[in-house]
Formats: structure tokens, sequence, C-alpha cells
């Protein structure tokens, strides 16, 4: 499946972003994760964008309403990985993958830093995704860190194979121990022999999604035009940077999806 | 050339000699088909002058097992039967084909 812009995001960013490429007759597909973890979902009430007064769980609703409406793909589940095919970005979610001419990563951000072992031991027993690696553990004690909708559908599948998960949601004071491999886990004090982390979170670490993007801080580095380091590839909202709010992530978005829109019409000429 | 499916049978015969690049797959993992079009793109470029073969890891767990796969998709690249290399991840073809030189 190709659309001519792929969104990772459906924040403020992401539905701004994806709305103006639908009235620009770009054909978009927007990666939704669950929602309930985002800092706009547990807002009681938006009160500094114009013209809107609504709940944080309504306003999010509004914004995948909308999208639906305008004839947005919407793709429920994670990015895990995005990679230039050449002609064309391939994304992979979960266990299928997508094309598009250009990409906007509208993905917000993990307050989050790194596990204490989960960078030495990535691809060695540390895992993001339990639908590619679940079958390779099969039978086995892993740990699953998470703690949304579908970090708990990816458990269930992990138990539905055999594998013995001890859940976690990650504020246990953890730590990843082995040696060529991950051998155990350490949470609340507690040493657990586990054959595989399988961490989670909402959203991937920005440098582990996309090889060789730019980033300052914990931000994407992008220019007056949204766009990143990467050719096709642009950013908006909370993952370049502050301030976190919703108006500031909207026109990031607006600016993104012009600029991915005259990427699309020179790329097509 | 086309793209080799590896099995524990002909595994070793196949990286015997020479440069191979295996990929460790599944029909599950988003990831690894992705970087299928990146292989038969890369397989087109070289023109046979590496081999590209394919261990779907759930119907070849031994080998699997024997290269300690832990996260697919895994790359190997594989010189006269000994493992030079390993990535671990959806890799790009420049990639590749500069760890195959």
């Amino acid at each position: 499946m190709k659309t001519d812009v792929l969104i990772i995001g459906a924040g403020p960013a992401g539905a701004s972003a994806a709305l103006t490429l639908r009235h620009r007759n770009k054909t978009v597909a927007v990666v939704a994760n669950a929602p309930e973890s985002s800092s706009l979902y547990k807002a009681p009430l938006i009160a500094n964008y114009p013209g809107v007064k609504l709940t944080g769980p309504e306003f999010q609703q509004a914004l995948l309403d909308q999208m639906a409406e305008e004839g947005v793909e919407l793709i429920h589940g994670r990015a895990l990985s995005v990679m230039n095919l050449g002609e064309t970005f391939g994304i992979a979610v979960g266990n299928d993958f997508h094309e598009a001419t250009a990409v906007i990563i509208a993905a917000g951000i993990t307050r989050e830093s790194a596990y204490k072992g989960e960078n030495e031991y990535v691809g060695k027993g540390v895992s993001y995704c339990a639908t590619c690696d679940g079958m390779l553990y099969k039978g086995k004690n892993v740990a699953v860190i998470g703690t949304s909708s579908e970090a708990r559908e990816d458990m269930e599948f992990l138990r539905s194979i055999g594998c013995n998960v001890l859940e976690l949601t990650g504020s246990e004071g953890i730590e990843i121990r082995g040696e060529d491999k991950v051998t155990s886990i350490v949470a609340g004090g507690e040493e657990h022999e586990v054959a595989c982390v399988f961490i989670l979170k909402d959203t991937i670490s920005l440098s582990k999604l996309v090889q060789g993007l730019e980033y300052s801080n914990g931000a994407i580095v992008v220019d007056s035009d949204m766009a990143t380091n990467i050719p096709g590839i642009f950013a908006a909202g909370d993952c370049v940077g502050k301030p976190y709010q919703v108006g500031k992530a909207a026109g990031d978005g607006n600016v993104a999806a012009l600029s991915a829109s005259s990427y699309v019409e020179n790329k097509n000429k | 050339m086309a793209i080799v499916t590896l099995t524990n049978e002909n595994f070793d015969a196949t990286v015997k000699e020479g440069t191979v690049l295996v990929d460790f797959w599944a029909t599950w993992c988003g990831p690894c088909k992705m970087q299928a079009p990146i292989l038969e793109q890369l397989d087109a470029k070289l023109g046979g002058a590496v081999t590209i073969g394919k261990v779907d890891v759930d119907e070849e767990p031994v080998l699997a097992n024997r290269f300690g796969i832990a996260s697919i998709p895994t790359l190997l690249i594989m010189k006269n039967g000994e493992v030079a290399e390993k990535r671990v991840g959806v890799t790009d073809a420049a990639t590749l084909e500069a760890l195959v030189k």
C-alpha cells in the first residue's frame, strides 16, 4: 500500500498535517497508536487553543473523526522503523509495512530515557516488537514493559504462543542484565530470569525509528520548512521541541504538510 | 540471480565458499517485509556476485538457534563459511552493499 505522504502520529501536529495534505489532493496515511498515554489525552481541558473547549479525550476523538471524514487512511499500531527504499520510504508498523513518497514525523515526545542495559542489549534480547520477535521465545520467560492497550494485546499474543510473561510498567527501577544476550531483568529490587525484554512504550525513541536522523537534546532538528536532514522526511509538533502546545503543533503540522506536498509534486514531475 | 531459500539441509553447502548475505526473517514481521524489496534491489544490482539467502526462522528454528538470532530481521554476512558481520534490524541497500564488498 503506497500513499503520497505517511504521517507518524495522530495528535494535533499529525492531524493538522493530514488535513492540509488532503486539501491539496494528496493521499495520506496516518499511523495512530493507542492515545491513552499521550499528554494531550490526559488534559482535563484544552483551554488555550482558539475556538476549542474540549477535554483531552474529546479533542483527540475529534481529530480522528475529522481525519476519517476527510479520507485519511488510519493505521492503528506503532511505527517501528522508517527506511529509505530508493524512490520511496518504507515504514514498518507491527507486522506490516507501508510505502510513501514523503514522511512526516509527528510522534510527540517520550520523556523517559533508556532503561539501564536497554541500548546495550538491543537485538540481543531487547525487542520493540512482540509480533516480530515473540516466536523466537516460544515457551520461555519474557518480560514486557508497557501499559497501553496495545501492550496488553501483545502480552496476550505472547501468552498465546506459550511465553511466561512478566508484566512491568517501567517504573520499577528496571535494569536489564546479561552476557552475550539478556539473561535477567531486575525490577522492584528482584531479579527475574528472562530470555527477552519487550519494551512496548508508545513511541520508539527517535534515533531507533530513523537511522541517520539528526537530533539535538532529544528534539529532531528541522529548518523553517520543517524539513529534517533527510530529504523527504519532515517533522512537526512536540518531537521538534518546545513549547509543547497544541497551537504550535498544529502550526508545525501545517507547514510540514505544505513542504511535504511540494516535495511530492517535485518527485512526481 | 534469484534469492535462495536456505534450510538446515542446504545452508552449509551454500555458505561454504565466497560471500553470502543471509537474511533471518519471518512472515509475521513488518520490518522483515520491508527488508525484502531492499534485498531484491541489492540482488539485481550485484548481479550474482554475492549470493543472497533467506532463512524463515519459523521453518528453521535450528538455524535461528545456531546463530543466536534474538530479533528479526537479522542479517549475517558470511565469508567462506564464517560469520564476518551481524546486523540486527532493517538495513538499507547502501550499508549492505558496503558490507559485502
